[in-house]
C-alpha cells in the first residue's frame, strides 16, 4: 500500500465544540485545543493520514486531506 | 463524496452536547451508507424523540421525524407502502426500550427489514438525566441520587429473544467497527438491531464520576471485547461486542407480496 502523505487538516471551526476527542486519540499528538477551545493541528508534519480524529469527530468538524505518495 | 454531501449542512453545528457520541455514530453511518454506493434517495431516516432521535434532521436522506418511542410504528407503514426503500431507524435506549418497548419486540417479531441502531447512552438526556431501562443497577441519574435500583435489560439478548435475525453491539471507540456494522445492518435482510454505546457526558459521565468523553470511550475501549474472547471469561465483567446473531428467515414484507400474489391469481 502506498504511504500516505498529509496535504491538510480542515477544520470547520465553527462546528468544533472542542470536546478534545481528537486531541486525546490521535497516535501522534497532532492536534491540539488554542485558546478558545477549538482543535487544531499543532503539529502537521507528524500525521500518518490514519484519519482517526476525522472518523471520531463528533462534530464532523474535521477532514485530512492526504495525497498518495 | 465527501460526508458534507450526505448533512444537511445548513443546521450545522448541530445541538448535541461537546463529546456527545450520538455524532460519532452519524459520522460512522454517513461514511456506511457512502460505502454502500447508496443514492440518497433510496434512504428513508426514521427517529422518535431525544437528542439521539435529532439525528434524522441532520441527514439528506428522506426523513420523518416522529412520536416518541413510536419511530418502529411510522417505519412499519413506510416500509410496507414502499419496501424497495431502506429503512433506518436510530433510537435512543429510552425511546426504544421504554416509551417504544412494545413497538420494538413486536417488529423484531415481525421480521420486517428496517435497520433500528439503538444509541445506548444509558441516560435521559434531552429531558435532564433521568434513569432510563439501560442504566443499570447502582447508576446516579438526576431521578436516581443515591443510586438506581433497577436492573438493566440487555439489548442484544432481548431483541435474539424477539426474534431479531440480526443483532450486534459496538462502541464509538471503535469507529471502524461501528460503521461496518451499521453497513452490515442495512445489508441484513430482516430485522436488524445495532446497539451502540455512546457517551453522554453531560449527563450520565458526569453523574456517574465516568469522567470527560475521552476518558468515556477510554472505558469502551477497555471494558469491552470481541464477542468469543478468552478474556470474558477471565472477567465477567466485560461487554461483548461484535455480531451475536445473523440468521435469515422469512422477511415480513416478501411474505405479505406473496399472500397478494396468490389471492389475485384466485380471483382471476
Amino acid at each position: 500500500m502506498a504511504k500516505k502523505k498529509l496535504k491538510a487538516h480542515h477544520i470547520e471551526r465553527t462546528w468544533c465544540k472542542g470536546c478534545g476527542i481528537c486531541v486525546h486519540f490521535c497516535p501522534k499528538q497532532v492536534l491540539a485545543l488554542d485558546e478558545h477551545n477549538i482543535a487544531y493541528p499543532a503539529d502537521p508534519e507528524a500525521c500518518i493520514c490514519c484519519r482517526m480524529c476525522e472518523y471520531r469527530c463528533p462534530d464532523l468538524a474535521i477532514e485530512v486531506e492526504c495525497q498518495e505518495t | 463524496m465527501s460526508v458534507k454531501d450526505y448533512i444537511r449542512e445548513r443546521f450545522f453545528p448541530h445541538m448535541w452536547c461537546p463529546g456527545c457520541g450520538h455524532g460519532v455514530v452519524l459520522n460512522a453511518m454517513i461514511r456506511a451508507v457512502e460505502s454502500l454506493g447508496m443514492s440518497k434517495n433510496e434512504i428513508v431516516m426514521v427517529s422518535g424523540i431525544g437528542c439521539s432521535a435529532r439525528i434524522s434532521g441532520y441527514v439528506d436522506f428522506h426523513s420523518m421525524h416522529t412520536i416518541h418511542g413510536r419511530a418502529l410504528a411510522f417505519a412499519t407503514g413506510i416500509k410496507m407502502s414502499r419496501p424497495e426503500l431502506n429503512v433506518i431507524v436510530p433510537m435512543g435506549d429510552g425511546d426504544a426500550l421504554a416509551i417504544g418497548g412494545n413497538h420494538f419486540l413486536h417488529a423484531a417479531r415481525r421480521n420486517i427489514e428496517m435497520t433500528a441502531i439503538v444509541m445506548n447512552n444509558r441516560i435521559y438526556g434531552m429531558t435532564g438525566g433521568q434513569f432510563s431501562p439501560l442504566s443499570g443497577y447502582a447508576a446516579a441519574a438526576s431521578t436516581a441520587p443515591y443510586g438506581n435500583i433497577d436492573h438493566g435489560f440487555d439489548i442484544a439478548k432481548l431483541s435474539e429473544a424477539a426474534g431479531a435475525t440480526f443483532v450486534a453491539r459496538t462502541t464509538t471507540y471503535h469507529v471502524h467497527e461501528l460503521s461496518r456494522l451499521i453497513r452490515d445492518a442495512i445489508l441484513h435482510e430482516g430485522f436488524s438491531v445495532l446497539e451502540v454505546l455512546t457517551q453522554c457526558p453531560t449527563y450520565f459521565g458526569r453523574y456517574n464520576r465516568a469522567g470527560d468523553a475521552p476518558e468515556m470511550m477510554e472505558t469502551y475501549k477497555n471494558r469491552t471485547v470481541a464477542v468469543g474472547s478468552e478474556k470474558k471469561n477471565q472477567d465477567p465483567d466485560l461487554i461483548e461486542r461484535g455480531v451475536f446473531v445473523k440468521k435469515e428467515l422469512p422477511e415480513y414484507c416478501r411474505e405479505y407480496e406473496k399472500v397478494i400474489e396468490k389471492n389475485q391469481q384466485k380471483q382471476t
